[in-house]
């Protein structure tokens, strides 16, 4: 019960961050904020890398955490890239030498 | 030191980078370096677990990153901006049932044996990470289907069948936990293994039918909300597995989908409860309140249009969904062009619901090149529409409604809106008079102020770029 504990404060001082970090996030960039994150939550792919690993499992529980591994890494593959495909496509005007 | 320790440190490392990541994230100036330093932790926490000596078989999960990189590739580099809705739907699943998965396993894995005893903690999060991470793989299944206009009704249903459904589903994966907490907590007969396919069933189908009478109007709150449990299914996942970096990563898109989802239901007025269970829009036609009767929409041409746009000084874009279902970005973009090289001012007043999710329509217009910096959100241009000479709506309808303002008995009532009407000139640019998602007849039309150009939005915008060339 202490492992409980200790994971529930650090999961209720992650989501204060979370809502600290994000809550300044401008509209213009909401969908690759939320295509981004969505590839975070692909951190899955851990639980299923620990689970696929495991030598003395039954045939069963490798099957899933291998199928949990393959679609996971699309989360995770996919989600990044396509943040960055969009975020690459944002520009200032061209006659701003800011940038 | 052990490999435990380290693995540990470098989760650490990769939580760190996730929080600077989705910081950076904030900015469009370093949105795109946030991005990578999300993958680079995404990364060294991947590398950091294939360190670890717990796992030793490495032939099924090479296979699996394979497969999963190469469709997640695929995907990424071949999806059209219009779905990128779509494709979060997709990811969201995905994420969901991946964390479902591995729920699944881990549960399979330690119920193996006689009369296995489990902790109360352990199998109530195992059956939580389980339970989420069903329901938001087929809820997202369903937004696909509705954004995709596939196979699923977009429209929303108002019934008291599916919403009592809504409820025994839940009260039997309520009861189907408790009953499996229970007996395995005492290390009864293992007999009610059998229970947890019934848990997983009955959360697959509460996704199905939580999603099913919610309209796609709604759909950008949706998927907020779908991308929140999408990163709480991993979070319960990570306590059921003790793993501290699960419940970080996790607890870090609960809180982003959250805010995300509450900023959707602000733009529409809307509380989360009505989303979900209002079915908005259901008995739409009856709300035309009012009638059209004595009102007269007065049309234009694009000749007469240029006319007006050709000679303003300002030019408010205000775009919507629409436009983007008439591939008409390019299009609007070379007329802002156009104008701007005559001296106009040109911005675009975005709604924080254009599009089907939010902030699409800002990626639509990105990737037809408009900068960044002409894209205005609602509350940064609300005031200017007083002194801007031309506002031309283009595939947008609901949000430029002023009875949200003031029509008490209007279903829109209390949304907020775009000032269009404060403009001193209007374009709008439509198909038809019909009215919108919400099926609400919009006054705007028959302002003196407004002139109707009815034309598709890209022949429209196609035929205006030709008139205003004619002028010189």
């Amino acid at each position: 019960m202490e492992g409980l504990i200790v994971s529930l404060y650090i999961f209720i001082l992650a989501i204060l961050v979370g809502f600290e970090v994000i809550s300044k996030v401008p509209p213009i960039l909401h969908t690759p904020l939320m295509s981004g994150s969505n590839a975070i939550s692909g951190i899955a792919v851990i639980g299923a890398l620990l689970i696929a690993g495991k030598t003395d499992n039954p045939t069963l529980v490798t099957y899933l955490g291998i199928v949990a591994v393959a679609i996971a890494t699309i989360n995770v593959v996919g989600g990044f890239m396509v943040t960055d495909r969009m975020l690459k496509m944002f520009r200032r005007n061209p006659g701003d030498d800011t940038n | 030191m052990s490999l435990e320790y380290i693995v540990n440190i470098i989760y650490l490392v990769s939580a760190v980078l996730f929080i600077f990541g989705l910081k950076r994230l904030g900015s469009p100036s370093t949105a795109r370096s946030g991005n990578q330093l999300g993958a680079m932790g995404m990364l060294i926490a991947i590398i950091a677990t294939l360190l670890n000596n717990q796992v030793i078989e490495y032939e099924g999960i090479i296979l699996g990153i394979v497969i999963g990189s190469v469709i997640g590739i695929t995907l990424a580099k071949t999806i059209q901006m219009t779905a990128m809705p779509q494709l979060v739907a997709i990811f969201n699943g995905l994420g969901g049932g991946a964390s479902a998965l591995v729920a699944s396993a881990e549960f399979t894995r330690i119920t193996q044996g006689i009369n296995p005893v489990i902790e109360l903690d352990v199998s109530v999060t195992i059956m939580l990470g389980a339970f989420i991470g069903c329901v938001t793989l087929s809820g997202s299944l369903i937004a696909f289907g509705k954004l995709q206009s596939f196979l699923v009704p977009s429209n929303a249903i108002n019934s008291i069948f599916i919403k009592s459904l809504n409820l025994i589903l839940f009260l039997s994966t309520i009861a189907i936990a408790i009953a499996l907490a229970y007996s395995y907590t005492l290390g009864l007969d293992s007999g009610v293994n059998y229970l947890f396919p019934l848990l997983i069933t009955a959360s697959l189908l509460l996704g199905v039918f939580l999603v099913i009478p919610i309209g796609g109007a709604d759909m950008p709150v949706v998927i907020a909300l779908l991308n929140s449990y999408s990163g709480l299914a991993a979070a319960a996942t990570g306590f059921a597995l003790d793993n501290t970096m699960l419940i970080i990563a996790g607890s870090l898109v609960g809180a982003s989908g959250l805010i995300l989802t509450n900023l959707m239901c602000k733009a529409m007025n809307r509380s989360i409860w009505n989303v979900i269970f209002g079915a908005f829009g259901a008995d739409s036609i009856s709300h035309s309140s009012g009638g059209t009767e004595g009102k007269y929409a007065q049309s234009t041409t694009p000749e007469e249009s240029a006319i007006v746009l050709a000679y303003s000084r300002s030019v408010i874009f205000v775009p919507g969904y629409g436009l983007a279902a008439a591939q008409a970005q390019r299009q609007t973009k070379e007329l802002a062009d156009l104008l701007q090289s005559r001296g106009i001012d040109i911005r675009y007043a975005i709604h924080p619901v254009a599009g089907r999710m939010p902030g699409h329509m800002n990626v639509l217009l990105a990737e037809a090149e408009v900068p960044y910096d002409q894209l205005y959100a609602m509350e940064d241009i609300n005031n200017e529409f007083d002194n801007t000479d031309v506002a031309i709506v283009v595939g947008a309808n609901d949000v430029t409604n002023p009875a949200a303002r003031d029509a008490t008995e209007s279903p829109i009532y209390g949304m907020p809106i775009l000032n269009v009407d404060k403009a001193r000139s209007i374009i709008f640019i439509k198909r038809s008079l019909s009215p919108g998602f919400a099926g609400i007849d919009n006054e705007l039309f028959y302002s003196p102020k407004t002139r109707m150009l009815f034309a598709d939005a890209k022949r429209a915008m196609a035929d205006l770029i030709v008139a205003i060339k004619e002028l010189d």
